[in-house]
């Protein structure tokens, strides 16, 4: 009786296979991850239980920007700015048009960021995520206006921003009017600063090229993820530059705030409290001067 | 009709005048200032003092050799995060002495390397990028030859941008485009083309606001000529933005870049 329950797994898992595939070692997809840090291979459930986190190195791995806010932000405190804006095609790049549609229905995303106000842990701030499975969240029209937009939002109604970066750098498919989203955001965030509110910036897997050459270089305070790839200039064109390969760590977070870039590293985990700490620190109103004062 | 690989060619000329070139047609009394008070002082960009006309300015400029040892001595006008600081030093010099800031651009591009990367590029050229949006003395900045992505524009916050006829401005190299595009790099002359990197195209899109015509066939045909015009451009220039209240100049000045960009927020429909 016994065996005969054997032999009905036995019948069933050989149906299960396709015909081409009888005899081969079953074995599932995603069942394995392969850090792009360390290069070790790790069963996907530990990696997917830690949050996403290389169990070997505590590579921290890239979010979606849905993913991201339901970590940091309190539930069903997301209120999204800007919901309807879509990119144009500028410069009638060929094949432009047909990328972003695809994206757009691969990713149920609009376009490379999401930007709205929350609260953390009871803290108010104006939130923007970027995510790198939109064209590796390079910056065009759309993500510069966003942006500028969200620091104008909370410049007019006094809120922190807590902006997640992450971004291959300048959208060439946009032409110099890409470039010029550079030089918006940067203003954005000088006139944001200069009413003397917050700034925090978290660095996530890869900040890069332009984004680093402009608001993600110009928090108040720089926070970033373990491990994760910090930096101006793409690794392969300095390798190309200088004819040597590059050290492991090379634009690591690590390598950022060891070179004085980054204020510090955070984990995960612990993320979500250390901004409301942050906002926390930054309500109180001690020395400045008050709304009556002169000069 | 001229293309932008045509404007490229002519940039590209080995005796196309540099700024080294301009500086004694354009300013007298000019003195060269050195050094981000940081921790060096790079030769991809100059900086000094001079007077155009009876004004004294304030000059900052990306620095192409004439040959092969100038070149290696300025390394291809390639910035590193310590010529930005030195630009940013001067420009708040500038700021306190109530002189206006001229700067030239021509640079391919901030340098990419090791030590760029220890010092923080990118940190220096968002700094630019914010802090001469909130100098409270004129900007006037003028594309020489090659405006190379946010190394250029690290010098291009400015009230007014001239472009000289044949200079381009551009987000990457053309080069760099036709690899990323298509993988092979050899399909460059397609790339300029399709880029819209011409100062008329920058006209266009309301990047720049002027063009300064060149002698025929390209500047290298008459530097003194093209000096001339480039003086009188500033000349004329200048006093249109030192009339104007600061607030008032920064206000526009943030408005110049704050309008640029192209978007749809039409719900629902898909616009592409």
């Amino acid at each position: 009786m016994l065996e005969d329950l054997f032999a009905k797994v036995k019948l069933r898992a050989s149906y299960d296979k396709p015909a081409d595939q009888k005899g081969k070692i079953n074995i599932p997809e995603n069942l394995m991850f392969k850090c792009p840090r360390c290069g070790k291979v790790e069963f996907m459930d530990a990696f997917l239980l830690g949050g996403k986190i290389c169990p070997a190195c505590g590579y921290h791995a890239r979010l979606s920007a849905q993913e991201r806010i339901e970590q940091v932000a309190d539930n069903f405190t997301f209120k999204e700015y800007d919901k309807h804006m879509k990119s144009l095609n500028p410069i009638d790049f060929p094949g432009y048009a047909e990328k972003v549609a695809h994206l757009r229905r691969k990713t149920g995303l609009r376009e490379a960021i999401l930007t709205g106000e929350c609260e953390i842990m009871g803290q108010p701030c104006a939130l923007g995520v970027m995510d790198a499975r939109f064209m590796m969240a390079s910056m065009g029209s759309v993500v510069g206006e966003k942006v500028t937009r969200l620091f104008q939002r909370a410049e007019q109604e006094d809120l922190p921003v807590v902006l997640f970066t992450a971004s291959g750098g300048a959208r060439l498919q946009e032409g110099l009017i890409s470039l010029m989203q550079m030089a918006k955001t940067s203003g954005a965030v000088g006139r944001h600063s200069r009413k003397g509110l917050l700034y925090v910036t978290v660095l996530t897997d890869p900040t890069t090229g332009g984004v680093t050459a402009s608001f993600a270089s110009l928090g108040d305070i720089i926070i970033a993820e373990p491990k994760v790839l910090v930096g101006f200039a793409g690794r392969r064109v300095i390798e190309g530059t200088i004819r040597q390969r590059l050290p492991e760590d090379f634009q690591s977070a690590e390598f950022a705030q060891q070179h004085g870039f980054v204020d510090m590293i955070v984990p995960r985990g612990e993320l979500r409290r250390t901004l409301a700490q942050l906002i926390r620190l930054h309500t109180g109103k001690g020395g400045g001067p008050d709304e009556n004062s002169v000069g | 009709m001229k293309t932008a690989w045509d404007n490229l060619q002519i940039i590209r000329e080995k005796n196309r005048p540099t700024v080294r070139d301009y500086i004694p047609m354009i300013f007298r009394d000019f003195i060269e200032l050195h050094g981000d008070r940081l921790y060096g002082d790079d030769a991809a960009i100059l900086g000094g003092i001079g007077m155009a006309g009876d004004m004294p300015v304030t000059v900052l400029a990306q620095v192409k050799g004439r040959d092969l040892k100038e070149n290696q001595a300025s390394n291809f006008a390639m910035p590193h995060p310590e010529g930005y600081r030195k630009a940013l030093r001067l420009a708040h010099q500038a700021e306190k002495f109530h002189r206006p800031v001229i700067c030239f651009i021509d640079t391919p591009g901030a340098f990419c390397g090791v030590g760029a990367e220890e010092r923080g590029q990118g940190e220096a050229i968002a700094r630019n990028m914010m802090e001469f949006m909130e100098l409270k003395t004129p900007v006037i900045s003028i594309v020489l030859g090659e405006g190379g992505s946010g190394g250029a524009l690290a010098l291009g916050v400015c009230d007014e941008l001239a472009m000289l006829e044949n200079a381009i401005y551009s987000v990457i190299s053309p080069r760099g485009a036709a690899s990323i595009l298509w993988k092979d790099a050899s399909r460059e002359k397609e790339a300029a083309n399709i880029l819209r990197i011409t100062a008329s195209d920058l006209v266009e899109f309301g990047v720049a606001e002027t063009v300064i015509p060149e002698p025929v066939g390209g500047a290298h045909n008459d530097p003194q000529l093209m000096g001339k015009r480039i003086s009188e451009y500033i000349l004329a220039t200048i006093p249109k933005y030192t009339k104007i209240p600061i607030a008032k100049l920064l206000e526009n000045r943030y408005y110049k870049f704050r309008k640029i960009g192209v978007f749809t927020e039409q719900k629902g429909v898909n616009p592409l």
